[in-house]
């Protein structure tokens, strides 16, 4: 039952045989979400430190409810109120924490690579939330048990991601977990948002959005970062909509139900119409739902047990 | 750890026996079904409540809700074993306020399980009753637990173990006293 990896750093390379662990231990803490009270002693005497070097807010309050579920202790950092705007260095943070004997850490940070870092320099499990444009592991594990929960399996299905994959550690670490898996996958997307030599990860790559609805059985709809760069790379949102939209004109003309996903928070009207993102065949509040229970699976998997 | 088979202690048709002993003194004990819900703890206690739910409705001539619970998320031994346990679905389909609840594993030994079911339990509701059933006491208890109903007394030694089978996921029924052979 244990996992081989002692870190969730990302996607790459965590053998298909750690997920289905995890997907299996997911669904079974789901029910315990379902209950009167949603709490159990799992993580009792485990202190999780969650470090948000930069913005999120439904990210943060999954993990934050993850923690309290599993009755661990967890305290946060934001970068807008730790020392960090007194100019301390990631380093100094890095020894600050070591020093404070905690079992684990969840970070979000700017700069690729530095959830692997601070993996290096500290003696306690380590959970990226989120490394710049690298990886988002636990996005994608909640977008990949949100998949199997609708169909069961991945083998052969077809899985389209679309919007700036350039911009999207949610695509990288789905293309990475949805390959070990099995699936199927596309990307599709402006040229100025797809990243040079993404088809040698083993997807295809499209500019045409109906060719990629055609050919999925279910699509994963990346936002437009507006506080990134994604905002300079197209001409405007309203052209952007006109294009890659996901609007029911598009949908009505490939004659079958797309499985419609959503990493949040939807710009409605740019990337998604709001009819679409509340339509049956949205799975966007089922995301969040088994994000809650995907990363207590997970925090169950990494922290809990033999210290 | 490895474990060489010591002896039967009962086949399939005494397993059978005692359960149809245990649903006849839950009901005794109840005076009847009314109220009452069996709940087996995962793995071996799953089909064993569900088998005693059965007889108690043949005798009784009406349903009783099963519900199955699982115990990892409360257990209290995480820190000192090597393996993380598998975390399994609990599925109690039924409200447990005011229900008299028939708990059944199948082998009681330390109470340690015992102790994290009843924690489960009380997170689910308020129970009007709950009852302890098992098919065999080990005995070696290190909690105050004690059954309701007992199947089996098999008293073990240290470097024993008690095994029950069951045809739902073993190849017979039965319970087998097996002993640790030292690698």
């Amino acid at each position: 039952m244990n996992l081989s990896i002692k870190h969730l750093i990302g996607l790459e390379g965590v053998p298909r045989e750690d997920l289905d662990i995890i997907f299996d231990t997911s669904f079974s803490f789901r029910e315990v979400l379902e209950r009167p009270v949603k709490k159990v002693p799992t993580l009792k005497g485990k202190t999780i430190v969650n470090l948000f070097f930069e913005n999120s807010t439904r990210t943060k309050m999954s993990f934050d409810l993850a923690e309290k579920r599993l009755s661990a202790d967890s305290i946060s950092f934001a970068a807008s109120s730790s020392s960090l705007s007194k100019g301390e260095t990631f380093k100094d943070t890095i020894k600050n924490i070591h020093a404070m004997k905690i079992d684990a850490v969840v970070m979000r940070h700017p700069t690729p690579g530095s959830a692997k870092l601070l993996s290096q320099f500290v003696d306690a499990v380590i959970i990226n939330a989120g490394d710049g444009t690298h990886e988002h592991p636990t996005q994608a594990i909640l977008d990949m048990m949100s998949i199997k929960e609708k169909f069961g399996d991945f083998k052969g299905l077809k899985v389209s991601i679309i919007g700036d994959i350039l911009h999207s550690r949610v695509a990288l670490s789905n293309i990475y977990g949805l390959k070990t898996m099995g699936a199927e996958l596309m990307v599709c997307g402006p040229p100025t948002f797809m990243p040079k030599g993404i088809e040698h990860l083993g997807v295809r790559v499209t500019h045409n959005i109906m060719e990629a609805l055609e050919w999925s059985d279910v699509i994963n709809v990346l936002r437009i970062q507006m506080e990134r760069q994604g905002k300079s790379l197209i001409p405007s949102l309203k052209e952007y909509r006109e294009v890659f939209g996901i609007t029911r004109e598009k949908l009505e003309k490939i004659h079958k139900n797309l499985t419609i996903m959503h990493p949040g928070p939807i710009n409605r009207g740019v990337e998604i119409d709001s009819e679409i993102a509340d339509s049956e065949h949205s799975i966007i509040l089922h995301q969040v739902l088994n994000g809650v229970a995907s990363r207590m699976a997970i925090l169950y998997l990494l922290v809990g047990g033999l210290k | 750890m490895q474990f060489k088979e010591k002896s039967k202690m009962a086949d399939a048709k005494d397993l059978n026996r005692t359960l149809n002993r245990l649903a006849h003194e839950i009901l005794e004990k109840n005076k009847g079904s009314e109220n009452l819900a069996v709940i087996g703890i995962r793995t071996r206690g799953e089909f064993l409540a569900k088998r005693i739910a059965d007889k108690i409705r043949e005798i009784e001539k009406k349903d009783i809700p099963v519900g199955v619970l699982d115990v990892v998320m409360y257990r209290d031994d995480f820190r000192v074993k090597h393996k993380l346990p598998a975390v399994e679905v609990t599925d109690i389909p039924f409200d447990i306020d005011e229900k008299i609840l028939i708990l059944v594993d199948d082998v009681v030994y330390t109470g340690r399980t015992v102790r994290a079911a009843l924690d489960a339990l009380i997170d689910f509701g308020r129970a009007s009753k709950i009852q302890l059933a098992c098919l065999v006491d080990r005995g070696h208890r290190e909690m105050p637990i004690k059954a309701d109903y007992v199947g089996k007394n098999f008293p073990t030694a240290d470097d024993e173990e008690i095994r029950v089978k069951v045809t739902e996921i073993d190849d017979e029924d039965a319970i087998l006293l097996v002993q640790r052979i030292e690698e």
